[in-house]
Order: C-alpha cells, then sequence, then structure tokens
C-alpha cells in the first residue's frame, strides 16, 4: 500500500511539527526537575528559608513549563496510530512496549508527585517533599529512557524478526531493545543536554536579575547551582555525544556521510568545523561539495570509528557501492527487496490457497531476500539519501553552540566563585542572549537525529512513504494547519506568562 | 499447562478493560469542569473549585495515555486501524484533551493573553466535547466502523469523514451523553467530599439530582441495546465472523459472574447516589467510583470474551477485530504482563499519596495563603 507523496510529506510535516513545538519544553521539564531537587536538598539541609524561596521561585516556572510540556505531548503517542498506522502495526509488537513502559513506569510517578510537589508543602513532611520532588526529576528522567530507547531502536532496530503469517515484526528479545547501544547513547546524550538547556535557563534568567541589580543573592546562588550542574553535564553531554556519533557511524553510515557532508569516502576523514555547502552538488557527480570550508584532518574518522586512519564511507559509496570497501549499492539492495516484496505476496497467497509446497518456496526465497526488504520499496537509489543541507548545518549548529556552552558554563562558575560575575556585565549579556541558543541547539540536535535517518522510519526496514496512515492527505493538512495555530497560540501564551513570573520575581506579588 | 497466548489475550484485554474503567471513573475531573458555574457562583468559590480538580486531572489525563499506550503494545492493530481509520473523531478528542493541560496552570496567570474566561472554556470544552466524543467512540467498539484491513494486515477507513459518521449513530451518541452525565454526577460527588464550604456544598444536591436523572435513561437506553440488539461474534475454529441476535445477553447468561458482577457494580453506583440524595453522606464519591470502575471493566470485558467481536466492520464483516487477530505477539504480551506486576504498585503509592494529601479538606482560606495556586 504506497502512499501518494504529498500525504507522506504531510504527514511528517505534521509529526515534525508536533514534536519541535513538544521539545521546545522537554528538556527544559528534564533538566530543571533536577536543579529544583538540588536546591530544595541545599534548603532541608541547611534549613536556610532563602533557599526554600529560590526552590519555589524556579519551580513555578518549572510549573508553567510543565503544563504545555503535557499539552504537546499528549499527541506525540496518538500520532503513531492516527498518522502512521502502517507503522503501528508493522512494528508495533516491539514499539508499543517502551510506550505502555513508559506511561506505567514514569508517567503516574510524575503526575502524583508532581502535585506533591506543588501543593504538599503543608501538607507532608519536608523530607516526604524532598523525596517526591526527586521522584518527580526521575520520573521525567526514566520517561525520557523509554521514549529515547524506542527512538534508538528506530535508528538501529534490534530483538526482533519478521513474521511473515502476520506481516509484521515480532519482539523476540526485550533485552536487546533495552541495551541497544543506539538507544542507550541517544538516551544518555538527550537527558544531558537536557541538562544543559536547563542550566542555561537559571543562568540566562539569573544573569538578568544581576543586570537590573535586584535579586541579587538569589541570582547569585542560582547561577552557582546551575552553573555547577551545567558544567559537569556539559562534559557528561560532550562524551555522550561522541558515543552517539560513534553509534551513527557503526549503524547509519549514510547519516554520518550528510552530517558531514562528505560525499566520497576516504580514510583519515576530516571533519568540517566550518563550511558552506554548494546547493548545486548532487550525488555522484564532478562538483566540489564546499564552496568553502574549514577541516580538521582525521577528526571524522576518530570520531565516528575512535581510529585516526579508518575509512569513511561518503554518499557516493553508499548509493553507487563500493566493491573495495565492500559496500553494496542501494540498487543491488533494492532488487534484493523487491525480491522480497514479491516473494512474500506469492507465499500469502499459496498458503491461503493451501498449496504448501509453492508457500515454502516462496518463503525460503523470501528470506533470503528479507534483510533488503525495505529497499524495495524505494523508487529511485537516491531516494535512500538524506537531505544534505539539513543533516549538516543542524549537526553542525548543535556541535558550535554545545562547544559554546562548556565554555560559558566554566566562565560563569568561575566568576560566581570569585564573587564578580554581578561586575562582567558582558558575561551577563552573553548569558542572558545564550538562552534562545540553548533552545536552537535542542531543536537542532532532534532534526539531526531526525532528518538523518530519512527515507526510514526504522532504519534500512520501513521507509516513511509505507509507514503512513492511509487517510485523505487533505485531512492532515487540516489537522497540521490546527496544531500549528494551537500550538502557536499556546506558546505565546506560555512565553508572556514566563516573562511576567520573571519579573514579578522570586521575592513575590 | 503452560500460559497460552489466548490467556495472554484476555489477560490484556481484561486490563486494557481496567484502565479504560478507571479512566472512565477519573473523569469526574471533566465532569467537575463543566459545573464551575452550575455551583460556584463567586470568584473565590470558582477557584476553590478549579484548585480541588487541579490536583487531580493529571491522573485522568495519565490514565488516558496509558489507556492508550496499553492497547498499543497489546493490541497494536486497533491502534493502527481506529487510531488511523477514524481520524476526526480521535484528533478531535486529542485536541480536547491538549487544551485542558494548559488551562489550569494559566488561568490565573497574570499577563496570560486570553483572560481567565478563555481558560475556563478551554476546561468547559474538555469536559463536555472531550468526553461525548470518548463516549462516541467507545461506542463503535459496539456499533462498529468503516473499515477494512487487507492479507497485509494493512488497513484503511472507506468512509471520508474519517469517523465523524459515528456522530450518525444513536446509540454512539448516546453512549456519548451517558458519559457526559455521569462525569457531571460524579463531579458533583468528587466537590462533596473534597471541598469544605457550605454554599457550595449545599447546591450540589440539586446538581447530583438532576444530572442523575438524565443519565438514567440514557444509561437504560445503552444497557438495553447492548443486550438486546445484534451482536458480532467469531469462530474460534474458522474466525469466521458473523451476527448473532442478543449476542450479549447469551454472553451474561452464559458467565453469570460477570452478570453478578455488573449487577453489584450498578447497584453500587446507585447505593451512592442514594446515600448523597438521602443520606447527607460525603462519601457518595467511593460508592459510586467503585461502581462505575465494575460496571465498565464487565461492558468492556464483554467485548474480549465469549468469541466476541470488539470492533465490528460495517463494510467488511471479516476485517472486524478480536483480541485473537489483533493482539501483540506471544513474546510481547509475556513480557508486557510481567511488567503488568507494576500496576498495584502504581496504585499503591496513588492512593498512599492522595491519603496523606487529602486529609484536610480544601477550603477558600487554605487557597489565599498558598502562593502557588491555580
Amino acid at each position: 500500500m504506497e502512499h501518494s507523496a504529498l500525504l507522506v510529506d504531510w504527514s511528517r510535516a505534521q509529526f515534525a511539527l508536533t514534536a519541535l513545538y513538544h521539545w521546545l519544553f522537554v528538556p527544559l521539564t528534564l533538566g530543571l526537575t533536577f536543579i529544583v531537587a538540588i536546591m530544595e536538598t541545599i534548603y532541608v539541609k541547611t534549613g536556610d528559608e532563602k533557599w526554600k524561596t529560590i526552590t519555589k521561585y524556579w519551580m513555578g516556572l518549572l510549573a508553567i513549563n510543565f503544563a504545555i510540556g503535557l499539552a504537546t505531548g499528549i499527541i506525540m503517542e496518538f500520532e503513531f496510530g492516527t498518522n502512521w498506522s502502517n507503522y503501528s502495526w508493522i512494528v508495533g509488537d516491539i514499539f508499543g512496549a517502551p510506550l505502555a513502559i513508559e506511561g506505567l513506569m514514569a508517567f503516574f510517578m510524575e503526575s502524583t508527585f508532581f502535585a506533591v510537589m506543588f501543593f504538599g508543602w503543608n501538607k507532608v513532611s519536608k523530607k516526604m517533599h524532598l523525596t517526591s520532588t526527586w521522584l518527580v526529576a526521575i520520573g521525567s528522567n526514566l520517561s525520557a529512557l523509554w521514549i529515547l530507547l524506542a527512538n534508538g531502536w528506530m535508528q538501529h532496530p534490534v530483538g526482533m524478526y519478521f513474521n511473515p503469517d502476520t506481516a509484521r515484526n515480532e519482539m523476540q528479545d526485550f533485552s536487546a531493545i533495552f541495551f541497544n547501544p543506539n538507544g542507550v547513547s541517544k538516551f544518555l546524550h538527550t537527558i544531558s543536554s537536557g541538562y544543559v538547556l536547563a542550566s542555561l535557563f537559571v543562568i540566562g534568567i539569573s544573569a538578568w536579575y544581576l543586570l537590573k541589580k535586584r535579586d541579587l543573592q538569589f541570582a547569585r546562588r542560582s547561577m552557582l547551582v546551575a552553573a555547577s550542574f551545567g558544567l559537569i553535564t556539559s562534559l557528561f553531554m560532550l562524551t555522550t555525544g561522541d558515543e552517539a556519533a560513534h553509534q551513527v557511524a557503526l549503524t547509519q553510515p549514510m547519516k554520518l556521510a550528510a552530517m558531514e557532508g562528505l560525499y566520497r569516502g576516504e580514510d583519515r576523514a576530516g571533519i568540517v568545523a566550518i563550511g558552506l555547502l554548494d546547493t548545486t552538488k548532487e550525488i555522484g557527480d564532478e562538483v566540489e561539495p564546499f564552496v568553502f570550508s574549514f577541516e580538521i584532518p582525521g577528526a571524522l574518522s576518530f570520531l565516528g570509528y575512535h581510529n585516526l586512519n579508518a575509512f569513511v564511507p561518503g554518499l557516493d559509496d553508499l548509493v553507487y557501492g563500493n566493491k573495495k570497501h565492500n559496500i553494496m549499492s542501494v540498487k543491488e539492495k533494492m532488487v534484493e527487496g523487491k525480491k522480497a516484496i514479491t516473494a512474500l505476496g506469492e507465499y500469502k497467497q499459496y498458503k491461503k490457497a493451501g498449496d504448501m509446497p509453492h508457500a515454502m518456496a516462496a518463503l525460503k526465497l523470501f528470506e533470503a531476500n528479507e534483510k533488503y526488504m525495505g529497499y524495495g520499496y524505494l523508487k529511485d537509489p537516491k531516494d535512500a539519501v538524506p537531505s544534505v543541507a539539513l543533516s549538516f548545518y543542524s549537526f553542525h549548529t548543535m556541535v558550535g553552540l554545545g562547544t559554546w556552552f562548556i565554555l560559558l558554563f566554566i566562565l560563569v562558575l568561575y566568576f560566581t566563585m570569585t564573587n564578580e560575575m554581578h561586575n562582567k556585565k558582558w558575561l551577563l549579556y552573553a548569558s542572558l542572549f545564550t538562552l534562545p541558543f540553548g533552545y536552537v541547539a535542542q531543536e537542532a540536535g532532534w532534526i539531526t537525529a531526525e532528518v538523518g535517518r530519512q527515507p526510514w522510519a526504522i532504519q534500512d526496514m520501513l521507509p516513511v512513504g509505507m509507514a503512513t496512515s492511509n487517510v485523505a492527505t487533505t485531512s492532515v493538512m487540516i489537522t497540521f494547519w490546527l496544531f500549528a495555530i494551537l500550538f502557536t497560540g499556546l506558546l505565546i501564551a506560555e512565553v508572556k506568562i514566563m516573562l511576567k513570573q520573571i519579573k514579578i520575581g522570586p521575592e513575590g506579588e | 499447562m503452560g500460559i497460552t497466548l489466548h490467556d495472554l489475550q484476555i489477560y490484556w484485554w481484561l486490563l486494557v478493560s481496567i484502565i479504560g474503567a478507571l479512566f472512565v471513573f477519573m473523569t469526574f475531573v471533566q465532569g467537575g469542569q463543566t459545573l464551575l458555574y452550575t455551583l460556584g457562583k463567586t470568584e473565590d468559590e470558582r477557584d476553590l473549585l478549579v484548585n480541588s480538580l487541579g490536583r487531580k486531572w493529571e491522573l485522568t489525563f495519565t490514565s488516558l495515555v496509558m489507556f492508550g499506550g496499553a492497547l498499543f503494545a497489546a493490541f497494536p492493530l486497533f491502534y493502527a486501524v481506529s487510531f488511523g481509520g477514524a481520524y476526526y473523531v480521535w484528533m478531535a478528542i486529542l485536541f480536547c484533551f491538549i487544551i485542558q493541560a494548559v488551562a489550569y496552570e494559566y488561568r490565573k496567570k497574570p499577563d496570560n493573553l486570553y483572560g481567565e474566561r478563555f481558560y475556563e472554556v478551554l476546561l468547559y470544552i474538555n469536559g463536555s466535547v472531550g468526553i461525548f466524543l470518548i463516549g462516541v467512540a467507545l461506542g463503535t467498539l459496539f456499533s462498529g466502523g468503516n473499515f477494512v484491513v487487507n492479507s497485509m494486515h494493512l488497513s484503511h477507513w472507506t468512509k471520508e469523514s474519517y469517523g465523524l459518521e459515528a456522530l450518525l449513530n444513536p446509540f454512539n451518541l448516546a453512549f456519548g451523553l451517558m458519559l457526559v452525565f455521569l462525569s457531571r454526577v460524579q463531579g458533583a460527588l468528587y466537590f462533596l467530599n473534597g471541598v469544605d464550604e457550605p454554599t457550595i456544598t449545599q447546591r450540589i444536591k440539586a446538581v447530583v439530582k438532576r444530572n442523575f436523572l438524565i443519565f438514567l435513561p440514557i444509561f437504560l437506553y445503552v444497557v438495553a441495546t447492548i443486550l438486546f440488539a445484534k451482536g458480532y461474534v467469531y469462530n474460534p475454529t474458522t474466525k469466521v465472523v458473523s451476527i448473532e441476535s442478543m449476542k450479549f445477553l447469551h454472553l451474561f447468561l452464559d458467565l453469570p459472574l460477570l452478570l453478578v458482577v455488573l449487577l453489584v457494580g450498578v447497584l453500587t453506583l446507585l447505593y451512592g447516589i442514594y446515600i448523597a440524595l438521602f443520606k447527607e453522606s460525603k462519601k457518595a464519591i467511593f460508592f459510586t467510583g467503585v461502581g462505575t470502575v465494575l460496571t465498565v471493566v464487565i461492558v468492556l470485558l464483554a467485548l474480549g470474551v465469549d468469541n466476541s467481536v470488539y470492533y465490528p466492520s460495517l463494510v467488511d464483516m471479516q476485517s472486524s477485530l478480536t483480541i485473537e487477530n489483533s493482539s501483540g505477539s506471544y513474546y510481547t504480551l509475556s513480557v508486557m504482563s510481567v511488567v503488568s506486576l507494576l500496576v498495584p504498585i502504581v496504585l499503591g503509592y496513588i492512593v498512599a499519596v492522595w491519603r496523606s494529601m487529602d486529609k484536610t479538606k480544601l477550603t477558600i482560606n487554605e487557597i489565599k495563603s498558598d502562593p502557588h495556586h491555580y
């Protein structure tokens, strides 16, 4: 059941829209829950009421963010059904489980203890309250665990087999899915990026107070917690980012090549630190990919394979094949894939007719070509290549900003500890203006991960064109615009409310 | 004797039914949202009502998410067929819940762009339209949908109205209205228990009575239709789906245990209403709650046992969904069954937490003295 390109594009656009909106709010929740838990722990340990004020203030901002995170989140789960119903059947046997576990393990924990955190100050003991705050942080990060394991599985499907009778993939090994290196590294990298964003958030807003010369003690203390937390977690983010890139190299070479704009594979491949892509460049032609570029030699080989001399395949190698490095061309994979699809159809027909000998022969043929079944749905070998421009620029934006964040945390932490921060106007402004870039980096990371794996919904197995629901394109267009209007309307309200709360400040109404 | 795939399918249908039933009970939040202006005549009173609900709304919301997650994991074909087919209905339901999630937090905040009333309207839409549409969608489990499932188990909807046609069926409409009025009764009873303001409590009785009197005939109509109208069954050997008259009446006569639980559920629900109206009891919500959960569990469970079809196709009867032809694999259902052992733990901490949080009833004074309130 092949869908029209227009339907697929609108379905993707809607998923991208809702995911990008949802992702504006989730990282802050992931990190700020921990930051307020740390702050409250200091309050409980020291008994200093000032720390309680600090904790409650940041909790207030957290609540505003949390609400819209929930609003934009509920749709994500159901969209797999509404817009990706073929996907829901073909891989639902594996993909549904982490989503259900997420609900059971994480969401109830979050929502129950969230209420205690906000309304329980005078209703439960100090210790019980602190425990609840920590449980909210753990709960929200647990939910990230399950959803990112699910996402990691889409990037690198493991632990399942294709059942020809049900025409779907069925789970075979839950622990393989749980320990999927792609999922684990994705989880760690994503949550640490959330911690970094939350630190930038606290630092940026505190910087504003210092610039306004108000709530000085509050701002300094908040900054100290956030800069320490930010520095530690940003180093963790760097390490996990390295591991995530390594996993991409091993399992999604096409994505890595697109992220780096690498067309022709090479030994000792370099990383383009800064570069401008030539927009006329096409797969397989002789045009130089970059108008200008500054390259760090050997870095990509090292990043991808932890070996300075390793061969990194380029897009041309991956599309047209490379005998020397034993890379099969997309065309060959498409031929095998089409054989598998035909054989599967025949198997079902023979079986229905009760012709078991023919059915078994078809099954054998299917199994021989099954590995590349997904490629059988592609029309043109070039369809196997994601958008190079989007992948390249978003990846480089993320890495560049991430590097700057680490530097910022070092500076802020140093000057906060030497008690000079309030005099460093340039650094206060830099802190304030970095905050929006924290969000840019988040979205860029998400785009790298999701655009980079196109055209696959499930890497090498299921292209997006096969995964979509069979509904009228106009229906998806209608809901797309409704989401765009509603979420934008809610976002504006959220930002206004947030700014007002910041203006009001920690000392109250 | 090992556990068979069929056992797991029954177990998971039971779990889905329980989560669905708990959700229906928890919609007292939505019912309460539609009563803000009926029960609250001053701003303080409405704030009190909103705050009383505001401590529980997330649990209801999470139950809905959980209901979806459990269906996805255990019966992925339903997820694909219904969500991807009755597209407009499910999307409309989701929009009704998206707007709820911000409404509590943003309603009272300064500079909230659209004003307090706007967010109250969002709560009202969620409580009325949202619940009504969920009822309509649940109704289609009995009345059917317009879908076809092909030999590769891929599906499509045959009507361009993508699910909205369900609104033309009186049974579905009744199912939706039934849930709306049930949730309003429960919402009022929830306030009776959780709110300590005499001016509000004295208004509750009349509200319970009025909404119950609307609920009752609709409920009887729905039950009678389920019992006496035709139902869909499949042959466990040939898997062929056919129509049987008075299918669910036969089912309850074949399985008297279900009938007993159903009757206990309905009677407990009625007892709750009785003590609220005639015994001045504030504990009524616990009885109507237990009654609702038992009743809904049995109604949903009936769709998954005794060779019932739980989602008939109106255009191609053999495409109809049963717990057998739509479930996850043996392995997945087993893994998920192990995970489901967490359910009592989760329920346990939820109950424990709320017992300690709800020790004292909410008053206007408490809200005014707490800087963080809705």
